[in-house]
């Protein structure tokens, strides 16, 4: 499609959000939301159970009606625009929902029949190669009710891919699915992303966001608590330095002469805060010497190294809670 | 952001547009699952099998050549008495047998289950997000409910028409009004008189619409709908309530008999088919209000 884009200017972005607001009753599920999604970025929507994901992407894909506050999606206000947006937008929202009575190929057909832009001439081929991508081609003539989780998961991605989308929405896509299936969902993201197509996939499952995205938003109980690139977030926590050993008091002695801080010793292991962390990037030659330190103090090290600072622990570090305590 | 960075990513650049021929997809679509569901074939099988009962208990209570109790409009269904003279009044007496209670059941069981079942299948918000349009899916669930409350009646009446020919013998036909008319005439006439009992059913259809866009519940939607039909059917019988008669959907419905009048008297089957459109423009205008403006959370 004719994507005259200017250079991928970063500004560009595909949703954009301001006070964005749901009350039910008196709960608000999502709380003045302002999101921004980068075009052309795989952008990972995170929160406990609850925080308010999947209200925020009925909100998007004009499901549901904000009480206050503004959404645009793909440049154009919606809920107002909805339907010129949506042809564009691929979406998989809490989970896929078949009838069952139809067969795996027919639910599709049925699916691209209620779009009023897809062509009826292509509708076979499209909804064959939508199949073929999410390797569900075997299983097309079963009937949807016969199908594992796993499958129909599948299947409603498939139905995402019925046409080109300049947008996905992604809620919770590999639910249910094997970790086979996990690596291949990961990989189709991937892909996509590389032909240009923007994703926004919300998850609870911080290693899969960690693998695939380029951006990502944190919900709390309604509310954004921060967005920004991934390496980014990430790059909030430290990553600390983690020696194996049984010799764990004089590892400690030497490591703290060494100028490691905030040590940490358990059973058989000894963390802490290498020195000049604060500064960001740690420079390889001084964890080498490190080593060679406690060797050469006869301690005798099992396993060495940095564990990367990872999406977690910048998440338990912004929250300061375990990650599952719902509000 | 300024406008030309909006530009970029507007939806505007984008080669799709909705083609007016397109969007009779979903109506087929549609009809093709509403007629492949096991249980709109249960709801035909039972109103086939109407006539079929009604045909062979004719016949053997006239088997040994005594004539049916009852006679005229007293007892029975309308028409029942003229059956052994010509099969042709099968249809009629079928029709006047299925309309009061097994056609509207069938109707409002399709019509309630129309949204609210996707509904609480969740398969709703994916046709919403289609995009199908919530105008359009609405108008397409009205249309399918219409087509089936039409072949319907349609299986009711072919039914009848088989069984009749079958049992009995069928030659001209004698109108209420006591003159003769051809058989093709009555054919003709047994043709029409299907159209109007399809017709009489819209009433139902919209309410049933209207219900099964209130709930998530497609279970929910067809007790309540069937559940209103039988309260107006009670109701009608009551003669306190004479006021408010003419205004329950199914109060003209046995005026198709009218049309074996010789002349057709049209008083009432035109009030029928306008209280029917009354119907249908209330209750389509609140279904489409309704779920215009309806959260979809299911
Ligand atoms: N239809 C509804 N009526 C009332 N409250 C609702 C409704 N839908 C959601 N909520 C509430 O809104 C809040 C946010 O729910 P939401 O489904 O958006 O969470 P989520 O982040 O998608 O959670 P999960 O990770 O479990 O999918 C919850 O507290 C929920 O109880
Ligand atoms: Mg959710």
């Amino acid at each position: 499609m004719p994507h005259t884009s200017t250079g991928g200017r970063v500004t560009e972005s595909v949703i954009e959000t301001s006070a964005l607001t749901k009350r039910y009753g008196k709960q608000l599920a999502v709380d003045q939301l302002s999101l921004t999604v980068p075009a052309g970025s795989v952008f990972g929507f995170l929160g406990p159970n609850g925080s308010g994901k999947t209200t925020t992407i009925r909100m998007l894909m004009g499901l549901i009606e904000p009480t206050s506050g503004r959404a645009s999606v793909l440049g154009r206000p919606v809920p107002r625009e909805i339907r010129t947006v949506l042809p564009h937008v691929g979406a998989l929202i809490e989970g896929p929902a078949l009838y069952g009575f139809l067969s795996g190929r027919d639910n599709l057909l049925r699916y691209d029949a209620a779009d009023p832009t897809a062509d009826p001439r292509t509708r076979r081929a499209r909804a064959e190669s939508a199949l073929d991508r999410v390797g569900l081609t075997a299983a097309a003539g079963k009937k949807a009710k016969a199908y594992s989780l796993g499958m129909k998961q599948r299947l409603g991605l498939a139905a995402a891919l019925l046409q080109p989308r300049r947008l996905l929405v992604l809620d919770e896509p590999t639910n249910g699915l094997d970790p086979q299936g996990m690596r291949e969902i990961r990989a189709l993201v991937r892909e996509l992303a590389s032909e240009g197509t923007t994703v926004f996939l919300s998850s609870h499952l911080l290693d899969e966001i960690e693998q695939v995205c380029t951006h990502a938003a944190v919900m709390a109980q309604g509310r954004l608590i921060t967005q920004g690139p991934v390496a980014e977030l990430a790059a909030g926590a430290r990553g600390r330095l983690t020696v194996t050993t049984p010799d764990t008091g004089e590892a400690a002695r030497v490591l703290k002469e060494l100028g490691v801080t905030d040590l940490v010793v358990t059973e058989d292991r000894v963390t802490g805060e290498p020195p000049g962390a604060e500064e960001g990037a740690q420079a390889p030659g001084d964890l080498a010497e490190l080593n060679a330190a406690l060797v050469g103090a006869g301690v005798r090290v099992r396993g060495f190294g940095v564990e990367r600072a990872s999406l977690e622990d910048a998440f338990v570090a912004l929250t300061g809670e375990g990650f599952d305590v719902a509000g | 952001m300024s406008r030309a960075e909006v530009d970029d990513v507007r939806v505007a650049s984008g080669p799709r547009e909705v083609r007016r021929i397109w969007t009779f997809g979903l109506f087929r679509s549609e009809l093709g699952i509403t007629f492949r569901r096991w249980r709109t074939l249960a709801l035909l099988g039972v109103l086939a099998a109407v006539p079929i009962l009604v045909g062979v208990a004719v016949k053997i209570e006239t088997s040994d050549g005594s004539t049916l109790g009852g006679g005229g409009e007293g007892g029975g269904p309308a028409f029942i008495a003229q059956i052994t003279n010509n099969g042709l009044f099968l249809v009629f007496t079928a029709l006047a047998a299925t309309l009061p209670f097994f056609l509207p059941m069938a109707v409002g069981v399709v019509a309630g289950d129309s949204i609210a079942g996707e509904s609480s299948a969740g398969t709703l918000r994916y046709l919403l997000v289609a995009p199908a349009g919530r105008t359009r899916l609405l108008l397409v669930k009205y249309a399918t409910t219409m087509t089936f409350c039409l072949v319907a009646t349609l299986v009711v009446a072919l039914s009848a028409l088989t069984v009749g020919a079958l049992l009995f013998p069928l030659g001209e036909v004698t109108t209420i009004s006591g003159t003769r008319i051809g058989f093709g005439e009555g054919l003709l006439r047994a043709l029409l008189i299907a159209l109007v009992v399809a017709a009489s059913l819209i009433g139902v259809a919209a309410l049933g619409l209207f219900v099964s866009t209130l709930t998530s519940s497609g279970i929910a939607a067809m007790a309540t709908t069937v559940g209103l039909l039988i309260t107006i059917q009670i109701l009608d019988q009551i003669p306190q309530l004479h006021a408010i008669h003419p205004y329950f959907f199914s109060h003209y419905w046995l005026s198709f008999a009218d049309l074996m009048r010789e002349p057709v008297y049209w008083d009432e089957l035109l009030k029928n088919l306008g209280l029917q459109g009354l119907y249908a423009a209330l209750f389509g205008s609140a279904a489409w209000a309704r779920f215009g403006a309806k959260d979809i959370t299911a």
